[in-house]
This record gives structure tokens, C-alpha cells and sequence, in this order.
């Protein structure tokens, strides 16, 4: 294992139980991600991008293989243990944005940071960062409902850097928005990803969305059908 | 790393955007804390009046009283056949080991003058003995003596009543008062003891020697009738024993076969004022108990809308959960948010619980009683009562799966 690998996973299973069905979301995935990589993950929907990305962020436990987060198995963790993780290395970007309707955008930023034992002064001070990186702290005392969607997403990206995170999990970033903000939205990833070496793992349906990545992966059935490094001019 | 004040601030923001249903689910609690409050503090004042009307009656009393007497079938009422006798209270206190001391009464009604005012009041006929007994001082004067009683003297002790309805400001000790008449020399003047639970005025007495009033004013068929005797036992315990021993010497004394009635009857007064008392905390536990289940709905209430809140915020506890809270950040964050519910309803409910039981007080002529313990009480109680009913909710939404959560409409 290199020191610079960030996520590692073996023969990583995840079978669900539908009654009598039973669907084997994912199928043998083994997988290496280093760090500073950006990664679009392609697929149609049921392929199991999104349950790759659920375990990847700790928010779901393999059924069956090991995944290796920073030299760390996930998969013996406790609830409690997991959610720390995701405190401290990973920042979600859903696709409903979903930020807290009654608070304001910097609260939005800071939650995060609510789980964590640093000083309201300093949480302050880094929402505030966080906030300047995606261009909207004029906006921070405004409501998710004042804001545009682009606007939205970049809060919900906001909060998914405050915390420092190692990786970024982007769960379909652009389903909501139209073309050109998808675009402002991918820019800032790519950004983050050269300006602030921060991983990147995209989940998408979008070819053009996943072009923005430097590593397409392609999921089909739960199992990964390409995995390609594309060169950038 | 549990954050309470945030934790805190957010529980109040989301009570805050919905005031209406915070209200009314505060108004629950409100209810019962007011309502348990109020029974705590009437129950109290309640028992505070019956024990010093036992205080007042005086302690460890018994009291003796004549036969009735019937006069062609129609019985009349005890006391109206006077068969005990000074004999027989000079026989009680020497026999009876459990007897403190015995107050012979022979009494009557009739009018007092002095100078141009005149009021109508009881006197009573006694000896010494009657002040230690009732456990009453003197404000100022001198008790009956054995000499007064022995040589029919003509000096009364007058109540505090008695004494401002014919003297008003003036100081009535060594002044004369006519009792049907007769002359008396005013000697003493009882400190007050006010009323009785029934409105009866306690002051509103005179004492004079027995043997003076069964010779000048009350006449007896037969010399050294009484009417009826006030016993004190040695202690509480000995109440029981003392009214055994009386009976058992009187129906020597007046020669009562094995099947006959008594002529006279025994009353332990400081018995039934416990049993008032014993109801009084029996009413008060009641009351308590019935305002303790409207504070149990109110909990119930709070439960209710705790668990529709987790549901409509399912959302919000999956992005809180997926940006890293911890069981407990969320189980806190919603027990906090019922109890602040219930603190804030539990504080109005004592302020609403102390204004009524003040409010009923005065109405009912009780001593109000502001306790801090009962507000203690009702504090401790309606923050129990949402960390209770708040678990259940809390527990449910820590435990919800962050993946459904986020995925929830």
C-alpha cells in the first residue's frame, strides 16, 4: 500500500435483501484512488455508482470485502467511529444541495464543524474561508431560499471543504442546474482539485459532466466495466 | 464532544419556527405543573390550618361529658344530665396514672356589664388546672388559686374578645364586671388564640372558678355537678390508655352494671383532629396524584410532537448525520428541545400553580404557602417529564440510516 493511496478496496460487496429479491449492488469491486486524483464515476442509474459512493463515504458498510480509508478498514467501525470519519476526511455534495432551510448560509457551512471540538471564533473564521473559495461570502448571512440553486450548490461545497476533508464526494453535483452553472460548478471543482489538491470523487450520468474528471470509471451491474486515465491538453 | 450550548441554540430555533405548536404542546405541561402546584400548596395550607387548630386546642385532650338526660323519650344532648361531680375529676387526676391533670367545666351563657357596655358570652366554670391543659397563657394578671376555688371567689379571667368588646382600651385587670348581676373582680386576661376550623371564636370566653359559678351563677340540682372535664394525658401514646382508665373508674364510681350504658361519654379530641389531619394528607396525596396525570398527558403531548418533528425533519438528521453527528449530538438535540418545552411550560405552570394557590388561600382563609421546595419539585418534575418522553423520539431519529434520511420527501 503507498502512502499517497487514499482509498483501497477489496473484492467490496454490498448485497441488498428486497423481500425476495436479492440485488447485488456491488460486485467485487477492487478499486485504488490516490491522493489528489479526480475521479468521475459513470454509469445509468442501478449500476451502482451511488451505492459505491455511499460505502466510499462511509455512510454504508460493505457486506462483504475490506476497504482501506487512509491505511484504515471502515468496514470494523461503529456507527459513531464512521461518523467521525466523515467529520473529519470526507465532504458531501448531494445532488438536492440539501442544506438546512432555517439557517443561514455561513450556519449551513459551520455545521460540519458543529460536531467537532474547535471554538465558535474559529468555526467562524473557517465557514468564512470556505465561503470565500466558492465566491459567495457576501451571501452568508442569506437563507438556502434567497439563494439561486448555483448558489445553493456552492454553499453545500462550502460546507463539504470546510472541514479540510481529503475527499470530496459529489453525487450527481449537477442534476439540478442548467447548463451554464453546471459549468461555474464543475470549474470550481477543477480548481479545488488543482488549486487545493482536494480528491474529487464525481458520481454521474452526464458524459460531459464526467469529462471534467481525470480517471473515468465506468459501473455497470454493481461491477466496474472501464477505468481509464484521460490526459488533459 | 458533545456541544450543549449549540446543541441548546438549535433546539430553540426549531421551537421557534413552529410557535403555534410549540405553544400549545408547552400548554400541556403548563396545565399539569399548575395544577400540581396548586394541590401541593392547598394541601399544605390545608394540613399547616388542622395541625395548629390542634396546637391551639391544646395537645393530648380528652374530653368528659355528662350523661344526657331524656325526658319522655326525647333525649337531650350530653352534658345535659350533669352526673359527674367535682368527686369525680379529683378521683380521675389521682387513679388514673396516665392522666396529667383534669379541668372540672361547668358552664352556662349569660350577659356581662361593665360601666354602659354589655356582651354575651360563655362563661365557664373551672379550676386552675384549665390554662395548663388547653395549653393557654395569660397576657396579663394571675390565674385562678386553689383558694379561689376553694372559697368560691369572685374573680374571672377574661378572652381577649370579652375583654376589647367591654373595655376597649382600657386596661381591664382590678376592674369589676357584673355576670348576671353578680359582681366580679377581673384578675387575668388570656393571650388570643383565634378561631376554630368551624369560624368559632376561641377568645370569646370568661373563666371563673367552678365552685363561684355552680353557686352563683349556673345552679346545680345537686352541689358539684359538672358539666363536663377537659383531661390531658401524659403524652399522645398514654391518650388511649387514660380514656380506658376513666371509663373504667367512672363506671366504678357511678356503679355501672356490666350491661348498661354509660352516663357519661369520653370524646379524645386530639384523635379526631389527627384523623382530620390523616384526611387533610390523604385529600392532598389525591389531589396531587389527579394533577400528576393531567402532567402525564402533557408529557404524552410533548412525545407526540417530538416524534412527528423527527419525522418532518428525517431530512435534516440524515445531513446531520452524514456530516458527522454522533448518536448522542442528535438524541441530545432532540431530549433538549422537549425539555426546553417542558421547562418553559413547567415555569409558567408555577407561576399560574403559585397565583392560583394564592388566589384559593384567600378564599378560603389558609395560610399561603409559597414553597420553594414544591417549586423545586415542579421543576425537577417537568424537565423529568421531557427527558422521559422526549427519549423515545430522540432514540428514533439517532437511529435512523443517513442514506433513507437524505433520500426522505
Amino acid at each position: 500500500m503507498h502512502t499517497d493511496t487514499l482509498i483501497e478496496t477489496h473484492n467490496l460487496s454490498r448485497i441488498y435483501r428486497l423481500g425476495d429479491n436479492i440485488i447485488n449492488a456491488l460486485d467485487d469491486i477492487s478499486i485504488s484512488i490516490k491522493k489528489g486524483e479526480f475521479v468521475s464515476v459513470m454509469g445509468p442509474s442501478g449500476s451502482g455508482k451511488s451505492t459505491f459512493m455511499n460505502v466510499v463515504g462511509c455512510l454504508d458498510k460493505p457486506t462483504a470485502g475490506a476497504y482501506y480509508l487512509e491505511g484504515v478498514n471502515v468496514g470494523r467501525l461503529t456507527r459513531d467511529e464512521l461518523s467521525s470519519i466523515r467529520n473529519e476526511k470526507i465532504g458531501f455534495v448531494f445532488q438536492g444541495f440539501n442544506l438546512l432551510s432555517r439557517t443561514t448560509a455561513i450556519e449551513n457551512v459551520e455545521l460540519p464543524l458543529l460536531y467537532n471540538s474547535i471554538n465558535a471564533r474559529q468555526k467562524r473564521d473557517r465557514a468564512r474561508e470556505a465561503l470565500k473559495i466558492v465566491g459567495l461570502d457576501d451571501r452568508r448571512d442569506h437563507h438556502p431560499n434567497q439563494l439561486s440553486v448555483g448558489q445553493q450548490q456552492r454553499v453545500t461545497i462550502a460546507r463539504a471543504i470546510v472541514n479540510d476533508a481529503s475527499i470530496l464526494l459529489a453525487d450527481e453535483p449537477t442534476g439540478n442546474l442548467d447548463t451554464k452553472t453546471s459549468a461555474e460548478i464543475m470549474k470550481l471543482f477543477v480548481e479545488l482539485n488543482t488549486q487545493s489538491h482536494i480528491t474529487i470523487i464525481l458520481v454521474t450520468h452526464e458524459s460531459d459532466i464526467a469529462a471534467y474528471g481525470r480517471r473515468l470509471v465506468g459501473f455497470l451491474d454493481g461491477k466496474i466495466i472501464s477505468d481509464e486515465v484521460v490526459e488533459k491538453t | 464532544m458533545i456541544n450543549i450550548p449549540v446543541t441548546i441554540k438549535i433546539a430553540l430555533r426549531a421551537l421557534k419556527a413552529n410557535k403555534m405548536r410549540s405553544s400549545l404542546t408547552m400548554l400541556g405541561i403548563v396545565i399539569g405543573v399548575a395544577a400540581v402546584i396548586a394541590m401541593l400548596a392547598i394541601g399544605s395550607a390545608a394540613r399547616q390550618r388542622v395541625s395548629e387548630e390542634i396546637a391551639s386546642m391544646g395537645s393530648n385532650l380528652l374530653i368528659v361529658f355528662s350523661g344526657a338526660t331524656s325526658s319522655s323519650g326525647a333525649r337531650m344532648g350530653a352534658g345535659s344530665d350533669p352526673t359527674l361531680s367535682l368527686l369525680d375529676a379529683k378521683a380521675i387526676k389521682k387513679e388514673c396514672p396516665s392522666v396529667l391533670d383534669v379541668a372540672p367545666v361547668h358552664s352556662g351563657t349569660a350577659q356581662v356589664i361593665y360601666g354602659n357596655q354589655n356582651w354575651s358570652t360563655v362563661i365557664m366554670g373551672t379550676t386552675s388546672s384549665i390554662l395548663k391543659i388547653r395549653d393557654w397563657q395569660l397576657a396579663s394578671g394571675r390565674p385562678f388559686t386553689a383558694q379561689d376555688v376553694r372559697h368560691a371567689n369572685k374573680a374571672c379571667i377574661l378572652g381577649k374578645t370579652v375583654a376589647e368588646q367591654l373595655f376597649g382600651s382600657l386596661y381591664p385587670v382590678g376592674k369589676i364586671i357584673r355576670i348576671k348581676k353578680v359582681p366580679f373582680n377581673v384578675i387575668g386576661i388570656l393571650k388570643s388564640k383565634g378561631q376554630t376550623m368551624m369560624g368559632q371564636d376561641q377568645d370569646d370566653i370568661i373563666y371563673v372558678p367552678i365552685t363561684t359559678g355552680q353557686k352563683r351563677l349556673f345552679g346545680t340540682s345537686i352541689p358539684g355537678m359538672v358539666r363536663f372535664m377537659m383531661v390531658k394525658a401524659v403524652s399522645l401514646d398514654e391518650l388511649e390508655n387514660a380514656e380506658m382508665q376513666i371509663n373504667e373508674l367512672l363506671r366504678q364510681r357511678h356503679r355501672i352494671g356490666p350491661n348498661q350504658e354509660n352516663d357519661f361519654t369520653i370524646r379524645n379530641l386530639t384523635q379526631m383532629m389527627q384523623t382530620a389531619a390523616n384526611l387533610a394528607r390523604i385529600m392532598t396525596l389525591l389531589l396531587g396524584a389527579i394533577a400528576s396525570i393531567s402532567l402525564l398527558v402533557g408529557g404524552i403531548g410533548i412525545m407526540n410532537i417530538m416524534l412527528v418533528s423527527v419525522t418532518e425533519r428525517t431530512r435534516e438528521i440524515g445531513i446531520r448525520i452524514a456530516v458527522g453527528a454522533k448518536t448522542w449530538d442528535i438524541r441530545l438535540q432532540f431530549i433538549i428541545e422537549a425539555v426546553t418545552l417542558s421547562l418553559i411550560g413547567g415555569f409558567i405552570g408555577i407561576l399560574i400553580g403559585e397565583t392560583g394557590s394564592i388566589v384559593v388561600s384567600r378564599f378560603a382563609n389558609l395560610p399561603v404557602i409559597v414553597s420553594p421546595l414544591f417549586i423545586a419539585i415542579a421543576f425537577g418534575f417537568s424537565a423529568g417529564v421531557g427527558v422521559f418522553f422526549g427519549f423515545y423520539p430522540a432514540y428514533k431519529a439517532s437511529l435512523l440510516n443517513p442514506i433513507d434520511a437524505l433520500r426522505y420527501e
